[in-house]
């Protein structure tokens, strides 16, 4: 393993052995992605004026949101909790002075958002399957690359709020739970962009989500594959995952400049 | 020989309207040695260990650390520095165990399990590696965080009031081990405390600060010798108090 590597799992480590020792945590990572896709699924089972088989495709665009818009939150929680918990467990000054660098600092919270994301997500899959026949596998190769895009746009989100807590302090903290729910309206996940006003629609575009799911729905109802909504999601997550980690760098600079790391979290 | 520490005009300012918090700071560090880095509360302590530590930015000046510019490549010196402070905790939902090879994935020590099991030994930590480090007393902890920054056998370790809070039995249990590792490695240490009898016992050097700037420096019997004092406290009193060499000597 190299040096790099080595920190990484360091630090991966660390958040492993929490919840080894804290159960709880685990379950609370599924309990919401469990609930949401419990209360969704009645939801289109009602609308669908069926009880037990909601596999039609209009209920299957609003359960594969459900599913896939999880991957985009919880993907954005992991990393911006992962972080939080540092600043709570007051460990950061232990950090920031390791030679773990900062590059490996992000590296390290984006597999443990990844990890948390799939337990998050998988068992509301499973549930998904066993409640309501709704299989998102079904999507095949492009499942992965639907999850690949949203996790990286959590990732991407994330980083702006670490940023903001770097500049803010606790005060920011709470942006860690809400901010992507605020995205939730531009982002097409549950209806596509066309139904959004004609002002709004160049918003949701910028958005990596946005054609995510306006190829999940052609996926899904059309059985075709929308490659150029892919390839404008990935773009856009790699220009909003530069600019982010060109946030991120500034903040933790400035944060060195101002004296904020000796004291973030109080 | 490579000083573990060169600092030169060392000067941090929090904001313009605001007087500096460490001014025209210069010190050197041997290989080895051990300074004191003594001062009243705000004096510059912590601004100073922080900017050694890459944790804060100075305004001006400069500081190698074990030949390395902390500037541009502090990283290089954090893998051979490390740091402990009670005011620092380690996480304390993880055990004691957990938390080393924490430390020790993060400072790539090689041969991690059995370098936890000779500190664990030289330290007396056997019985608490299996515990969570929230559950344990005070001392406990003090011994924990020191196995932490002896973890990648630092040839630079920055103590910031290492026996802080402790008993005195436990106080002079933690500076015989730190006596025993500098022995040992050739370690250089900087030590920041509150306890003149410690800095006595520990210290070749001292430097003491006031209002963010070095006033004073010398062998601890040089400057009970040149504050005409029978202690390091009363030397410290008279210059935290602002009373003067002549004022003592007069």
């Amino acid at each position: 393993m190299t040096p790099s590597l080595r920190r990484i799992w360091g630090l991966v480590y660390r958040h492993l052995a929490l919840f080894r020792r804290s159960p709880p945590r685990l379950i609370e990572l599924m309990y919401w992605p469990v609930l949401q896709m419990v209360v969704w699924g009645f939801i289109t089972a009602y609308l669908a004026g069926v009880q037990n088989n909601v596999a039609s495709a209009a209920a299957g665009v609003l359960l594969g949101g459900v599913l896939l818009w999880e991957a985009a939150l919880r993907s954005q929680m992991g990393f911006s909790i992962s972080f939080l918990e540092e600043i709570w467990s007051r460990n950061l000054g232990h950090l920031f002075v390791s030679p773990l660098r900062p590059a490996e600092l992000v590296a390290g919270l984006m597999a443990l958002s990844l990890m948390r994301t799939l337990v998050a997500v998988l068992p509301a899959m499973a549930l998904a399957w066993f409640l309501y026949a709704f299989n998102i596998l079904a999507l095949g190769p492009l499942l992965v690359l639907f999850f690949a895009a949203l996790v990286m746009m959590g990732w991407a989100v994330a980083l702006g709020v670490v940023s903001l807590i770097l500049r803010f302090g606790a005060g920011a903290e709470a942006l860690a739970w809400s901010i992507l729910f605020g995205l939730t309206p531009f982002a097409a996940v549950f209806y596509p962009v066309s139904i959004l006003p004609a002002w709004l629609q160049p918003v949701a575009y910028a958005l990596p989500a946005a054609h995510v799911f306006e190829g999940m729905r052609a996926a899904l109802l059309d059985g075709r594959a929308e490659w150029g909504h892919l390839a404008a999601a990935f773009a856009l997550n790699a220009v909003w995952l530069a600019l982010m980690a060109w946030l991120f760098r500034a903040q933790f600079r400035a944060a060195r400049v101002r004296g904020a790391l000796l004291n973030i979290g109080e | 020989m490579t000083p573990a520490l060169d600092v030169q005009a060392l000067c941090k300012r929090y904001a313009p309207d605001r007087p500096p918090a460490v001014d025209a700071l210069s010190f050197t560090l041997a290989p080895g040695e051990v300074l004191g880095l003594l001062g009243g509360n705000g004096a510059g302590k912590t601004t100073t260990i922080a900017m050694l530590l890459g944790l804060l930015v100075p305004s001006s000046g400069r500081i190698l650390a074990l030949g390395h510019d902390m500037a541009g490549d502090r990283f290089r010196a954090l893998e051979r520095m490390n740091f402990s402070s009670p005011y620092i905790a380690l996480p304390h939902r993880i055990s004691v165990r957990e938390n080393l090879r924490v430390y020790g994935h993060l400072y790539t020590v090689r041969g991690l399990e059995s370098r936890i099991a000779e500190l664990a030994r030289s330290l007396e930590l056997e019985d608490l590696l299996d515990r969570p480090a929230g559950e344990l007393s005070a001392g406990q902890k003090t011994r924990v965080a020191l196995a932490k920054s002896l973890i990648n056998r630092p040839a630079l370790l920055l103590l910031d009031e290492p026996t802080a809070s402790l008993d005195p039995d436990t106080g002079d249990w933690v500076r015989t081990r730190l006596e025993e590792y500098r022995a040992q490695s050739g370690c250089a240490i900087l030590l920041a405390s509150h306890n003149m009898g410690e800095v006595e016992r520990l210290c070749d050097r001292v430097l003491m600060l006031k209002g963010g700037q070095a006033v004073d420096q010398g062998t601890p019997a040089a400057l009970l010798a040149r504050y005409g004092r029978a202690d390091m406290e009363q030397v410290f009193l008279d210059i935290a108090r602002g009373t003067g060499i002549a004022e003592v000597v007069a």
